[in-house]
């Protein structure tokens, strides 16, 4: 192999703020780029030697299982150093902005923070403060992108392809991080994206997002290829956003019956946590449909490709023998 | 700056004649294909590797395993090249692990892909033998390694590219040496 190579079309970025910014091309890329990263997780030796001697630090300020480990161990799977930062028994709580956790954290060396914040923008701030690169891991109610990304990427497996699926999210839409951005990665893909759930919990002209929306989960449903429930949160009863659980699971949890107005190949999806029996029954929820724990799994390849791409630098390239 | 075809190494019958050369030599190096497994490295070390298959079944009348090897996770110029690869997919379907490999590639350089091919191959398993078949070996090693079978040794400089072409990914089988003329 020679040092001569042709400049292709690539990852150009510092950051992955959201998908809102991203091309559909952009998009394309990482899902291409997470198959070959998912192929390293079904080996006997789970592990390549690419980024070894980056670290890369998860800085959560909200709980969080499943997207910090899956961080973790992608970085971990690529032979990165990754260091949790718990906020609670940080310097946070005596009072250090976030403007100077983050300067401290690369003065140690950090080549990739991923950041997860109950205020919206928070990733964009780091991102401006920083040199290093920034992952958004969820902010506020605007962006969870590698949620949606692994999503998409999902449903592209199962499927073959994004273009032309119908595809129902129901749920919180208003507060939803997950919707937000699976919304415009979708679209951006071709995808027609349906949104269900109580008038309470919509986002006003949230139609101008190029969505379909439905106030009855039945009509949402018809013929669809993707049923995603989202998350309902117990902060939304308290704040007398519909009137109890039950009501709620009547009306708009996935059960057998209501999945039935989907195509019999529907794929049902859940970025979890799943309350059980009030967003999704538990027989649809572990039935044959579902590809929750797939889900899991992909976001570990989907992370593992962004974390490829982000350290590996400024353009893309083929080496040409 | 523009590239300019300086000579022609081979042409299409040439080339023919020379993996069918390699074909016998594998064979009689591993006194037959038993055990034996051919994986080519992405991208034009597949198409040879299918070529040697297809001769060594002419041959021997076995359909030897091909494996396909991405090398991209492996190299040791990513922490420092501002350069990204595109990641493709590995896919060996067959375990590794007693097997007598011949790991194919187009042209041997500096070693540094053959040196990620090796360790991309030891994370899948451990083989008894691997072996290195290239088209072309042009010299300028920069680790200890060597080619087990080669089709043509050329002498180039640095300033020369060498161009393997072939009908599986160029539309035409032809091996040329390639210059930067500062015109």
């Amino acid at each position: 192999m020679h040092l001569e190579r042709k400049q292709i079309a690539g990852w150009q970025r510092k950051d992955l703020l959201g998908l809102r910014d991203l091309t559909a091309e952009e998009i394309e890329l990482i899902l291409d780029t997470a198959v070959p990263m998912k192929d390293i997780m079904r080996r006997e030796i789970k592990k390549v030697p690419t980024l070894r001697g980056r670290s890369v630090v998860n800085l959560f300020y909200e709980p969080s299982t499943r997207t910090r480990m899956s961080f973790e161990l992608a970085a971990k799977y690529l032979s990165a150093d990754s260091v949790n930062i718990s906020v609670s028994t940080s310097s946070v709580v005596k009072g250090e902005s976030l403007k100077d956790t983050a300067r401290t954290i690369e003065a140690m060396g950090a080549d990739v923070i991923v950041i997860r914040h109950s205020a919206a923008g928070a990733p964009k701030l780091l991102a401006q403060t920083v040199d290093c690169h920034v992952i958004n891991a969820g902010d506020g109610f605007h962006e969870h992108p590698t949620q949606a990304l692994l999503d998409m990427f999902t449903i592209r497996e199962k499927k073959g392809r994004l273009k032309g699926l119908k595809v129902a999210i129901v749920g919180d839409i208003y507060h939803s991080r997950v919707a937000r951005s699976n919304i415009w990665g979708l679209t951006k893909m071709g995808a027609e994206v349906r949104l269900a759930g109580p008038v309470t919990l919509m986002p006003p002209e949230v139609e101008k997002m190029g969505v379909k929306v439905f106030y009855q989960v039945e009509e949402a449903l018809e013929g669809v290829d993707v049923v995603m429930a989202l998350r309902i949160q117990r902060e939304r009863l308290k704040e007398g956003r519909f009137p109890t659980w039950r009501e709620y699971a009547r009306l708009y949890g996935i059960n057998a019956r209501r999945l039935q107005k989907a195509k019999p190949d529907a794929l049902v999806m859940h970025p979890g946590p799943v309350n059980q029996g009030i967003e999704i029954t538990p027989d649809v929820a572990e039935g044959t449909q579902s590809v929750i724990q797939e889900q899991v799994t992909n976001g570990v390849a989907v992370r593992m490709a962004l974390l490829y791409l982000l350290m590996g630098g400024g353009t893309t390239s083929e080496a040409v023998n | 700056m523009p590239l300019v075809e300086k000579a022609r190494i081979m042409d299409a019958e040439k080339m023919r004649r020379t993996i069918t050369r390699i074909a016998h030599e594998i064979v009689e190096k591993n006194k037959g294909t038993s055990n034996l497994a051919l994986i080519g490295i992405r991208r034009r070390g597949v198409p040879l590797a299918e070529r040697l298959a297809e001769n060594i079944k002419k041959i021997e009348g076995v359909q030897l395993p091909i494996g396909i090897l991405d090398i991209t996770l492996y190299r040791d110029d990513l922490a420092t090249s501002a350069h990204q690869p595109v990641v493709h997919q590995t896919n060996v379907p067959f375990p590794v692990t007693g097997k007598r490999i011949v790991l194919v590639d187009d042209v041997l350089y500096t070693g540094r892909t053959v040196r990620a091919a090796l360790d991309a191959i030891i994370d899948l398993g451990r083989p008894a033998v691997i072996q290195l078949a290239v088209l072309v070996d042009r010299g300028h090693r920069e680790l200890p390694i060597r080619a087990d079978y080669v089709g043509k040794n050329v002498p180039t400089s640095r300033r020369e590219i060498v161009s393997v072409l072939l009908k599986e990914t160029d539309g035409q089988d032809k091996v040329i040496i390639e210059e930067f003329r500062d015109d």
